[in-house]
């Protein structure tokens, strides 16, 4: 019984080893599988995924409008005071009084890229942009407005 | 072309002796100079061999990784090796306030003397060998123990008890797995009837030991390379002095060229390993013969034998890193099971399996 137990032992883990042996002489000749990529070489076609998460960014469509509503959920959701809203309050042409958006300010040399600012928004007025080469010399220029001047709000968003 | 191919080193190495022979009325004198010239021309390829061995892992390690390994530096990244190399002769050799000064200077020097010293009687080609000493196989067997001395000193003289730790490991490790080599060897020098380096490679011009003795060749070679590969401490068996083990193990303390020593001895290490599994189960030099078909190994016998003895090495210099990329690393008990309870026993069985084989002539 030890006997067959030993050789028992010695043929599984023989056999396993050959196994492993097999995998990585497989991906040793097969060099079509390697997935680095080369990147200062292939900056022309460098695709990042969807889920990428460069930098926050709001888009605005054709006609200079944005969704954003001023709502302050960003500010709130930020675990470290990456964006700070500045309101204004409009006066609407049936008089009524509403909060909007004045500037969006958006320091990126705090901004970890956490996502949580994008989860919080009700409204879906922000989205991580892809790009990732962000290195300047001038600190100044990591402090963005990210709402357009003369932009407003889109119809029906509120 | 055919001409090349023919070449043997011995007419050169004949040639320069005959040559300083007739210069110099003193033969001591060249004798002496002989010596250097030898030892000057096997440091360089030594030193040489180190960068390949380096250039050639990194790679191997990356495609077997699924990436690309060194690429910027040279062509293909051949260059890596020799930026690491001028990047280690700058840094600062740091000592402990509190080490054994003198030990710890001595250390890495006794692992390279003593890696050095064992490619003595190894046979790159017919008569190509530095010296035909009659007990080749004890003299590798022996001169490669004295490495554990090595690490022990660098253990013990950095004054740190995890480098002390892990240097304990490893002796503990080395002496254990050599007697698994040292019975592997045994093995085959029962077939051949000589510890003669030459003699065992010239008794294997008709066809390899690993095919002429068939199953215990075959069982000795496999625990040879696996008890070899523990000797030189290497994955999956470099508990004593894997990156993320113990702090590296016995060379922590150490920077700058005495690390680069420990590297270099390593390598060395490993290519002498695999040059004796090569001569001793693969045949050395000695073309792929099979029996007395003399059409065929005239044929093979156009390609030379260092052609051969080198492919044969980095064959198995391939295996071993395969080995490395491939399996995890053993816990310290793990090793010390596998040596004990498994490989002696049956290296044990073999050699008698292996007795009886030469006696009652059932091998080819």
């Amino acid at each position: 019984m030890f006997l067959k137990d030993y050789f028992g032992t010695i043929f599984k883990s023989v056999k396993s080893l050959l196994k492993g042996m097999k995998m990585t002489g497989y991906y040793f000749t097969h060099q079509k599988e390697i997935v680095t990529e080369q990147y200062p070489d292939n900056r022309a076609t460098l695709q990042m995924a969807e889920r990428f998460r460069g930098e926050v960014v709001m888009p605005h469509d054709q006609n200079n409008e944005h969704r954003c509503t001023g709502c302050q959920a960003c500010e709130i959701a930020c675990p470290n005071g990456t964006i700070k809203i500045i309101t204004k309050q409009e006066i609407l042409p049936d008089g009524k009084k509403k909060k909007r958006i004045d500037t969006f300010v958006y320091h990126l040399d705090m901004c970890i890229l956490c996502n949580l600012c994008i989860i919080a928004c009700p409204s879906d007025a922000i989205v991580m942009a892809p790009n990732f080469e962000n290195s300047v010399y001038d600190k100044s220029k990591l402090l963005k407005i990210l709402n357009n001047p003369g932009s407003k709000i889109m119809e029906g968003v509120e | 072309m055919g001409l090349l191919l023919s070449y043997s080193f011995a007419a050169l190495t004949n040639s320069i002796h005959h040559a300083l022979q007739n210069h110099f009325t003193n033969p001591l004198m060249a004798l002496v100079l002989e010596m250097v010239m030898v030892g000057l021309s096997l440091i360089v390829f030594l030193v040489l061999l180190s960068f390949t061995l380096g250039y050639v892992e990194r790679k191997v390690a990356a495609f077997m990784q699924i990436r690309i390994g060194p690429n910027r530096v040279g062509p293909k990244g051949s260059l890596q090796i020799v930026a690491d190399t001028i990047k280690l002769l700058f840094k600062e050799g740091l000592t402990p306030d509190t080490a054994d000064k003198f030990l710890f200077n001595l250390a890495p020097l006794i692992m390279m003397v003593s890696s050095m010293l064992v490619i003595a009687p190894i046979a790159f080609s017919k008569g190509f060998q530095i010296w035909d000493i009659n007990i080749g196989v004890l003299y590798v067997s022996s001169m490669s123990s004295i490495g554990v001395i090595g690490i022990l000193m660098a253990g013990w003289s950095s004054n740190n008890k995890y480098s002390l730790l892990g240097a304990m490991r490893s002796g503990a490790q080395f002496v254990s797995y050599e007697l698994s080599v040292g019975l592997s060897l045994i093995s085959i020098v029962i077939l051949s009837g000589s510890l003669n380096i030459n003699d065992i490679i010239l008794s294997q011009q008709d066809g390899w030991w690993i095919f002429k003795a068939h199953i215990p060749a075959l069982i000795s070679f496999v625990i040879f390379i696996i008890a070899s590969t523990a000797e030189i401490n290497r994955a999956p068996f470099d508990l004593v002095e894997a990156e993320s083990e113990l702090t590296a193990g016995f060379h922590t303390e150490y920077s700058g060229m005495k690390f680069a020593m420990f590297l270099m001895a390593e390598y060395i290490n490993l290519f002498i390993v695999s040059a004796m599994a090569a001569t001793l189960f693969l045949g050395g030099w000695m073309p792929f013969h099979l029996g007395h078909l003399e059409s065929f190994n005239h044929l093979m016998d156009y390609i030379p034998g260092s052609i051969w003895f080198m492919g044969k090495t980095f064959g198995i210099i391939f295996l071993i890193m395969q080995f490395r990329w491939t399996f995890p690393r053993l816990r310290v008990d793990q090793l010390l099971n596998l040596e004990w309870k498994y490989l002696l026993p049956i290296s044990m069985v073999n050699i008698i399996l292996m007795t009886l084989i030469a006696i009652m002539g059932w091998h080819l």
